[in-house]
């Protein structure tokens, strides 16, 4: 496979009247042509400060990136002045935001928020982006497009919304599309039909996807690989299988037992302990530990590298040194994992 | 939509019977008549006069008498100038009053919205905090200051425009800087505080990734968000600056209805009052209809039901 999109080492920080805070402390991952790429984390964990920076849409000034490369196509986008970003946004690089009740410009057409991308980027005329975005409509499955390009947002409902927004980001053929938690403001049953909707785009176009989110249950429905994210750092990467049946990070095991699945009525819905670390004041050592039961003395002291578990499976925990105690899973978790399995195996 | 105009012209109609009658009612309340300055009237000369306007009537006949007039667009007989009809001399004094309030609001419109926008893209930037200065010292100091300093630096010193009177162009332009400052000052303001937030909103971020430029975001995005506020504040304002400021008129010697509203309360001058007072009322609630229609133009979410959807 083919390497699309290569971050190295990203640093990001923003200056708040408290200090610096320490938003994204180093994180590395690469996306493959074509591939579906998940980052999972709970709030403050760093995912959307890392997709703003892929954007270069980082708020300035407050925010900085004080290292790091992030490799497009082998350019360095850090590097690109903001008028430069201008020709990949919206064209190579396009997003799909949280919230579609705000994302779209109340007193604009629909039509002409999707045709913008067009004429400025594809420099197409109003006749040509006109056609273009009546087929996005359609294929991202709003009925009546003659009609509905020509309403306002307010005349759609919130999944409707979505699509258009979908729709807007798929303008250009982007070649990656970053959505950022995209339908974690809409009603479950809208939900499904989104991730529908983005899996079949997946399938359609070669656009690669990050998919930013903090539900694993969305993340098992649409990803190829995953990474997990806390306190600023990817703690756990691997595919789809490795996190969901052979998680190794503590964290990802909190993550996992915390997921309500159809068949855990039975079972105590366990909990991670303690809130994240106030990221002005990063803690020493590793950041998770103080929530973790099964912290060594060494996580305290130092922070754990990645760990290699197989060629597509890495995690950052003390645990995968030879030296440390062979510690397991807690049942739980282990039984969903192996539950996971079975029906991935049933499928 | 025409309907909708229909019902509100006939809601108009009714504020304004309602503004007629409780300054006709508030006038007779009022001590004095406009015979008591000329007391070398003799009893006989006096009684002829009260005759000759009608105030000899009980007050529901000349109210019916006055309603009646209105409907005719007629307002009456000024007290001051006899013989003179108050129609008349409102709309001979409305001329300059409106040209200068139509300038300052125009020319100062612009420039604040301009000095708006300004500020917000830099925001608190060396730009920002220099027409927020601007903005604070044109909404505090009044603009008679303004009118003063004008008439030193630009008539007297520099020789550049007439110091007062009325004619030609030049006449107008310092009244007319002296009145566009407040308007300028305002309209910065509510630019600048709306559009930081306008640009700060999600779909303001939607629009960056799409790749448009920061000017086109500004204007095509950002700016018709912000208006709202903005024709909010400027409709009424509208109507003072139009209807012609009583202070600047005075300092420019401008014959306009400012000057002439304040000379008619001096002389006890009913008639020319009441026109006058109803002829601000006009203004105001076909401004208030224009700014309702602009609020539908400008954002769909408040377009008027019954509209073409």
């Amino acid at each position: 496979m083919s390497k699309l999109l290569e971050v190295k080492d990203l640093r990001v920080s923003f200056n708040t009247y408290n200090g610096e805070v320490q938003a994204v402390r180093g994180v590395n991952f690469e996306l493959n042509k074509g591939e579906t790429l998940a980052i999972v984390g709970e709030s403050g964990s760093g995912k959307s400060v890392t997709t703003s920076a892929l954007m270069g849409l980082l708020p300035k000034p407050q925010a900085m990136i004080k290292t790091g490369e992030i490799l497009f196509e082998g350019q360095d986008i850090v590097k690109k002045s903001n008028k430069e970003m201008q020709k990949i946004r919206g064209k190579d690089i396009s997003m799909v935001f949280q919230d579609p009740m705000s994302s779209l410009n109340p007193t604009m057409k629909v039509g002409n928020q999707i045709m913008e991308g067009l004429i400025k980027h594809q420099h197409m005329n109003r006749t040509d982006a006109k056609k273009k975005a009546l087929e996005l409509l359609d294929q991202v499955g709003i009925p009546h497009p003659d009609v509905r390009l020509h309403q306002y947002p307010h005349q759609f409902s919130g999944g409707m919304r979505q699509r258009v927004v979908i729709a807007i980001a798929l303008a250009c053929n982007p070649k990656i599309l970053i959505a950022d938690e995209p339908t974690t403001a809409l009603d479950v049953t809208i939900q499904a039909q989104i991730l529908e909707l983005m899996k079949e785009i997946q399938r359609e176009s070669d656009s690669a996807i990050v998919f930013i989110t903090h539900d694993l249950g969305v993340v098992a429905n649409v990803a190829d690989r995953v990474a997990v994210m806390y306190a600023g750092k990817i703690i756990e990467t691997g595919t789809v299988d490795d996190i969901f049946y052979n998680a190794k990070h503590p964290y990802t095991w909190g993550l996992l037992g915390s997921m309500p699945t159809p068949d855990s009525d039975d079972e105590e819905l366990f909990a991670i302990p303690g809130s994240p670390p106030d990221m002005s004041n990063p803690p020493k050592g590793d950041a998770f530990a103080p929530r973790n039961k099964f912290a060594l003395e060494i996580d305290t002291v130092m922070e754990p590298p990645m760990f290699k578990v197989s060629d597509t499976h890495y995690a950052a925990t003390w645990l995968l040194h030879e030296d440390a105690p062979k510690i397991e899973p807690p049942d739980s978790v282990k039984k969903r994992m192996q539950g996971f399995a079975r029906t991935r195996g049933d499928k | 939509m025409v309907r909708y105009i229909g019902r509100r012209v006939f809601y108009m109609l009714i504020t304004l019977f309602v503004i007629a009658t409780l300054s006709f009612f508030l006038m007779k309340m009022l001590p004095g008549s406009p015979l008591n300055a000329e007391d070398k009237l003799s009893e006989e000369q006096k009684a002829i006069v009260l005759e000759k306007y009608g105030l000899n009537d009980p007050v529901p006949i000349q109210y019916v008498k006055y309603l009646g007039g209105l409907v005719q667009g007629d307002l009456g007989i000024s007290f001051k100038f006899s013989n003179y009809p108050v129609t008349e001399i409102l709309l001979d004094r409305m001329g300059p009053s409106a040209q200068l309030g139509f300038q300052a609001l125009l020319v100062g419109t612009i420039l604040g919205v301009l000095f708006g926008l300004i500020a917000a893209i830099s925001h608190n930037g060396f730009l920002d905090y220099t027409s927020t200065i601007i903005a604070v010292l044109g909404t505090s100091i009044p603009n008679f200051v303004f009118a003063a300093l004008l008439q030193i630096v630009f008539a007297v010193n520099l020789g550049w425009f007439p110091v007062a009177l009325w004619g030609e162009f030049e006449h107008t332009v310092l009244p007319t800087i002296a009145l566009m400052i407040f308007p300028m000052a305002t309209a910065a303001r509510f630019v600048r505080t709306e559009m930081v937030e306008v640009m700060g909103s999600s779909y303001i971020t939607t629009a960056r990734a799409k790749g448009i430029s920061e000017p086109a975001i500004v204007f095509k995005h950002g700016f018709r968000n912000s208006l709202i506020p903005l024709i909010t504040v400027i409709g009424p304002l509208a109507v003072s600056m139009l209807t012609g400021s009583m202070v600047i008129e005075q300092i420019f010697a401008i014959p306009g209805i400012g000057e002439q509203f304040v000379n008619s309360v001096f002389a006890n001058d009913y008639p020319t009052i009441m026109g006058t007072t109803l002829l601000f009322a006009f203004l105001f609630v076909v401004i208030i209809l224009i700014i309702d229609l602009l609020y539908g133009l400008i954002d769909p979410r408040i377009r008027i039901s019954g509209g073409k959807s």
